[in-house]
Formats: C-alpha cells, structure tokens, sequence
C-alpha cells in the first residue's frame, strides 16, 4: 500500500513543482493557492506512505536511503507548509517543492521493497539517520534562502524589477531565514554525528575509522561550525552567508552521494 | 426619472475654477436643501473634493434637471455664471452617470489611478446626503453600489498596490530590502523636497530613527523637530554613515559628496548589514562607484523614476480590468433600475395574479366535476373578483405614486409584497453584496454606454499630496 500512496506523492509534487515554477513567471497570485492545494494533499498521501511503509517494514523509520531521502523531502515539504503558515511566503514553495521532489525521485531510484534486513544492532542507527536528516533539512532550507537571497539582491543590484522581484521577499528576512535554518541544523547535525560514532562504536569497536564519507561529514560540520561563528563574531552574513551556505549544501549533497556509492559497493 | 450627474473634474477644468465650484463641509447642507429645493429635482448627493465637484441627482424630466443642476452649480459662486461653466462640465444620464460613479469611487477617474482617497470622500458625502435627507431610495441604492465595486476593484485587482511617485517609490524599495522599518535609522543628507516626502513616507511606513544632516545647521535643527529626529553637524556626515540603514542624499552640492571609500568603509562597520542609500540630487552627490559595493544598494533619482514609470503601466493594465468590472456592475444595477419601471410592475402584478387564480380555480373545479357550466362562470367570476378587488388598491397607488418622489420605493415595495422577483431580475434595496448577486443575463447590458473609457493617466508631482 505504501508504493501506490508514495507515486502518488510522487505525481502531486511534480505537478505542484510545475505550477509554483509557473507560478514564479505569471503576474497573478492565483496559481499559488492551486500549488499549494496540490502540496498540502501531496504532503498528506507522503504521510500516509511514511506510515505506511513503516507498520509494512515493521521498523523504525529510516532504516534505508530510501527512506532517508523520503523522510529528508517530507520534512522540507513541513517546513514550507509552515513558513507558507506564519509568513504567507508563496514564492519559497517555488524553491523548496522541486528540491522535495528532486529528492523524493531519488528515492524512488533506491526503493526496495523487502524490509531491510539488518541486525538488531544496527536499529539503533535510526537516531544517527534521523537527526542528521533534520540537520541537513535545516541546511537545505539554508541553502534555498541563500539562492533567494542572491537572486534578489542581483535583481536589486541590476535594477531589474521583474515579477520575480516583485514576489521574493526583503532581503533581510532572507538572511534571517537562513540565519534560522543553520543555528536550527547545526546542533541537529552535530547530535547526529556523535550518535552515528556511537553506533560505529557498537558495531565495529572504534568511534571514528576516518572513511571518506566520514571524513566529509566532518568537513562539512566544520565547515558549518564555521560558517555560524562567522556570522556571530565578524560579520559573515547577507551576500557572504549566502555564497557559504549554497557551498556547504553542496558538501552535504557530496556526503550523501558518499553514503550512497558506500552502501552500494557493500552490496555488491 | 433620471438618474444624472453634472460635473468637472481635474479632466476637463482647471484648479480656478474647481476651487470656485468647491464647496466647504460647513455649507454642505444648505447646498443640498437649495439642490432639493428646485422643482423636479428628487434626490441630490454633492461630492466636492479638490479634483471634482459633481452633482448626483434623481430628476423628473432630463433636460429640466440638467437645466437646474447647472444653474446649482453656477449659483454656488457670485463670479460664476452657467456659460461660464458650460464648457467645463459633462453630463451624463442613466447607465452612464452610475457608470462615472462607479469609476470615481473605484478611482479610475482620479488624478492618481488607484489613489484610495476618494471612497472616503464619497463615503462622507454620502453621510451628509443621508442625513439632510437629501439621498432617497435610488441614490442609496446606487451609492452603496459604487462603494461594494470600488472594494472589489480594491481587492481583485492590484489597482493601488504600487508606487506611483518618486518619493514613495523609495519605500517600496526599502521594504525589498528590510522587511521590517521600525528599527531602522534613516540618515537625511541635505533636506531637498523630494528627499523630505520620502523621509516621511519612510517614517510614515516606521521608521523611527531619523538623523538630519544640512549645511545650514539651523535649519537641520528644525526639520529635525518636525521629523521628531537628531540633527547632526554637517563635517560629521561620513562618520553617521555607518549607522544609518537608510541613507537620503539630496544636497545642491555639484560633487560626490558620498564616494565608494566612504562607503566601502562603512560598510565594514556595519559588518556587511544592508545599506540603502537613495541619491535624489541632480547633480548626483553618491559617487555611482558605490554601486558594486557589496549590501550597499545605491539607486539614484533616474532609477526611481523607471520604477514609477513602471509601476504606472501595470496600474494601466489593472485599470483595464477593474473598467471590465464596472461595467458588468453598471449592468447588474441596471436591472434593478429597470425593475423600478411602474408599467413593468403593473403588467408582472396583473399577471402573477391572474396566474394565481387560475391555478387555484382548476384546482377546485376538478374536485367539482358536477357543477353546470353556469355554476363553473360563477366560481370563476368570484375568485376573478377577489384577485381584482385584492389587488385593485395596489394598482391605482402605483399608477398615482408612480410621477411622486416615492414612487420607485412603492414599486419596490410592490414587487416584494407579491413577489414579482422573476420579471424582470430584481434585487432587494440594502443588498450590496456582489457576490450574491447572479452574473448572468448581464451581457450587452449598459455595455458600450459608458463614458469613454479614460485610461489616460495623469501625471502627478507626488502621490503623497493629499487629494481634498
């Protein structure tokens, strides 16, 4: 039951992803409510495949990167509806629904339907998956404001008042917007590295083997760790944090294709 | 009767004579009961605002009442006479004098598309027009119409959405850059008009924080009273830079009196928080080096008015469609109107009746298949005359009513006692919400008889300028 409610997700978000991008080139508000319609039922069906797929596998919920990615763009989709809730900001759907649906396509590239056959001691890797998802979703929704930021402020720059000036917002809510999702990603990330050295440690006795995915992992939480002393101390925010958080995200994206190509290598 | 309006406008008069024909709030009521007074003249509503003074009215014959509310008109001002005015005034009767209603109210007509002053105006002539009595059962009905149009342009088109003048199109900008003006500190360098209007409609939108630089220091000192700010010395102006948001630059100074070091420095001040800096003097006195600078975003006099200029076309695009929507209005009204025809409603009352009796004659006849034919004449003939008894009163009051001054309410009342709804359309007085009101049957309606559509728009010095 979980594969027809999760294509079906699958098709409402690309539909969604198709009218918010309309959405960004057309004058009129309308298309918005219909995009948002679309995602808010897109992101009830999600729901119900994320359940679903959980009482099927009998498991806790993020056992493959199948599920992972799943969850990641589930979790996107939550944010937006939230932010769209307090901010009525259409145009962020514009940005983060083609990511959840970039994501979720991915996923569906990596779904298997058996269950997962893993042993007892690798359930506990849920919390490492879960809290580094989150960690991410709060550098991907980072990175979103920050390629928000740069086009508007190209748009400003350039005096360029199209409709898509007209519909992004102030530049400042977009620094802050980014300012959020890190200060929210960072500690969820850094809780979510210290809990996957514990599961290595159970597993295979050491905290850290220093692999290449793991070693990405920690550049980039350096890297993050950097980027928000930065913005505290000397003043690394606007146009600078947005350039440090579109390159961060794509050093997570590089750890994840890291995960990716290691579990596939352990496959075959 | 006719509904009609005679006016001018900004369009068609010049500010001499508008001022003339203006008529001040402490005389408004005798101006309505000297409109009232004149002979076939049934409802009067007076709008006088600095772009227009026009004269709504019910009137008996057309050509009479043109007559009178011109010679209204002419009597408001010793020193004006009706051949004075003839070739500033238009007339307008019917569908198209609601038609013009509607398109002032929604603020087609203005000085200043989409400038949201005038509902208000209408509002409170409305108010006194009501309360001197002045306005009856049409005007009413009428009035409120335009004011539910004017909302619904308001909401469904983007008519008032964007800036129009200069001064204002500064705000707009800063508000793309800070989504929030109340913690922001505006720096005033040099204090030309239009760098003023803008620091009061940036303090206007929130802004708190107001510091004022002028050569003349003295001078600074006042304006920084007025705008409740901090005047500063002249010599310190560089230093000040770093703490303002927003920086308005308008000095007769023939050199850059801000260049890209000053800013450059500033900006690592403020660790690259956002800079706004607005140079509205020609010569310009920001160096235009400014520009690629990082968080600073410098626009210059040229720019703002590409913005207006902009702004304007889309407010053109949006007047058309809000025009389509007083024209689907003028035709729902319309109907309304039409139902108020007395013949109409004689000719609905007759045979609503006659289909009442005869509905209910069958009934019982069919239960009295025995009767003789006679017998039958004779059951018919009294349900003939209960029906024409019943209603015989009805009709001679509508008949006498229908010349009087209440005539349109009797009919009204008419329709409602012996719900004549169907034939035609008609819809209760008090009803001004357009959403409830059905929008088929509408086409071709009224359509085509409005005033010509003027899209023209005019220009202006300053949106900010209030329009009364």
């Amino acid at each position: 039951m979980s594969s027809v409610f999760f294509m079906l997700t699958m098709g409402l978000y690309f539909v969604s992803t198709v009218c918010y991008l309309a959405y960004l080139l057309r004058r009129a508000e309308t298309l918005s409510k219909v995009s948002l319609g679309i995602t808010a039922v897109g992101f009830a069906t999600h729901t119900i495949a994320l359940v679903a797929r959980m009482t099927d596998t009998a498991q806790a919920p993020l056992p493959t990167f199948h599920e992972a990615l799943s969850f990641f763009s589930w979790m996107l989709i939550l944010v937006f509806l939230a932010v769209e809730f307090r901010r009525q900001l259409h145009v962020l759907g514009s940005f983060i629904v083609p990511l959840a649906l970039v994501s979720l396509v991915t996923a569906a590239a990596f779904r298997s339907d058996e269950a997962s056959s893993l042993q007892p001691v690798f359930k506990t890797l849920w919390v490492h998956v879960t809290l580094s998802m989150l960690g991410t979703v709060g550098f991907a929704v980072a990175f979103i404001a920050g390629v928000m930021y740069l086009i508007q402020d190209g748009l400003l720059k350039s005096k360029r008042f199209n409709v898509l000036y007209a519909k992004l917002p102030a530049l400042d809510y977009l620094d802050h917007l980014n300012q959020q999702s890190i200060v929210m990603g960072f500690p969820l990330l850094t809780l979510g590295i210290i809990s996957g050295a514990f599961s290595a440690e159970i597993v295979r006795g050491t905290y850290v083997n220093w692999n290449p995915e793991q070693t990405w992992a920690m550049v980039t939480w350096g890297f993050y760790f950097a980027v928000l002393v930065g913005r505290l101390t000397i003043g690394w925010r606007a146009k600078r944090a947005a350039y440090l958080t579109i390159i961060g995200f794509a050093g997570v994206i590089l750890t994840l294709i890291g995960v990716v190509l290691k579990s596939h290598g352990s496959v075959s | 009767m006719h509904v009609i309006v005679v006016g001018l406008s900004h369009k068609t008069a010049p500010v001499e004579i508008r001022e003339k024909l203006a008529v001040p709030e402490s005389r408004l009521r005798e101006a309505l009961s000297r409109l009232c007074s004149y002979p076939g003249v049934r409802e009067g509503l007076l709008l006088s605002t600095c772009n227009r003074v026009e004269v709504y009215a019910v009137v008996e014959e057309l050509e009479a009442g043109y007559g009178r509310v011109q010679e209204f008109l002419a009597d408001t001002h010793l020193s004006l006479s009706s051949e004075h005015l003839t070739p500033h005034l238009y007339w307008h009767a019917g569908d198209r004098a609601i038609g013009h209603l509607f398109r002032v109210a929604s603020s087609l007509d203005s000085m200043i598309v989409g400038e949201s002053q005038i509902l208000g105006q209408i509002k409170d002539a409305f108010e006194v027009a009501l309360t001197h009595k002045a306005s009856g059962l049409l005007l009413n009905k009428i009035v409120k119409k335009a004011i539910s149009v004017a909302k619904r342009v308001r909401t469904e088109t983007k008519i008032a959405e964007t800036a129009v003048s200069v001064s204002y199109a500064a705000v707009e900008l800063a508000k793309k850059i800070f989504s929030n003006l109340t913690e922001k500190t505006v720096l005033l360098i040099g204090a030309g008009e239009m760098a003023k209007l803008a620091a009061r409609h940036l303090i206007a939108n929130g802004v708190r924080q107001v510091r004022i630089t002028t050569r003349n220091f003295q001078h600074g000192l006042e304006l920084a009273q007025r705008f409740n700010g901090t005047a500063v010395p002249f010599e310190d102006y560089k230093t000040e830079l770093a703490g303002a948001d927003i920086v308005l630059v308008s000095t007769g100074a023939s050199h850059y009196l801000v260049t890209a070091d000053d800013v450059q420095r500033a900006m690592r001040q403020r660790m690259s928080r956002p800079m706004f800096l607005i140079d509205i003097s020609v010569p310009r006195n920001i160096d235009p080096a400014v520009r690629p600078i990082d968080d600073a975003f410098l626009f210059d006099i040229d720019d703002l008015h590409m913005r207006v200029e902009q702004n304007r076309e889309d407010r053109l695009r949006e007047a058309a469609k809000a025009e389509q929507m007083v024209v689907e209005e003028v035709a729902v009204l319309g109907q309304w109107l039409q139902s108020l025809e007395v013949t109409p409603t004689i000719v609905a009352l007759r045979s609503r009746t006659e289909e009442l009796k005869r509905r209910e004659v069958d009934k019982i006849l069919a239960r009295l298949a025995h009767l003789s034919s006679e017998d039958r004449a004779a059951v018919e003939a009294l349900a003939s005359a209960i029906v024409n008894k019943m209603v015989h009163g009805t009709m001679v009051t509508l008949k006498a009513e229908a010349k009087s001054s209440s005539g349109a309410a009797y009919v009204d009342a008419a329709r409602r006692f012996f719900n004549l709804e169907e034939t035609p359309a008609v819809y209760p007085p008090g009803q001004a919400d357009v959403s409830e009101l059905p929008d088929e049957n509408i086409a071709g309606n009224g359509v085509g008889r409005l005033p010509e559509a003027s899209l023209v728009q005019h220009t202006s010095k300053e949106q900010g300028r209030r329009v009364s």
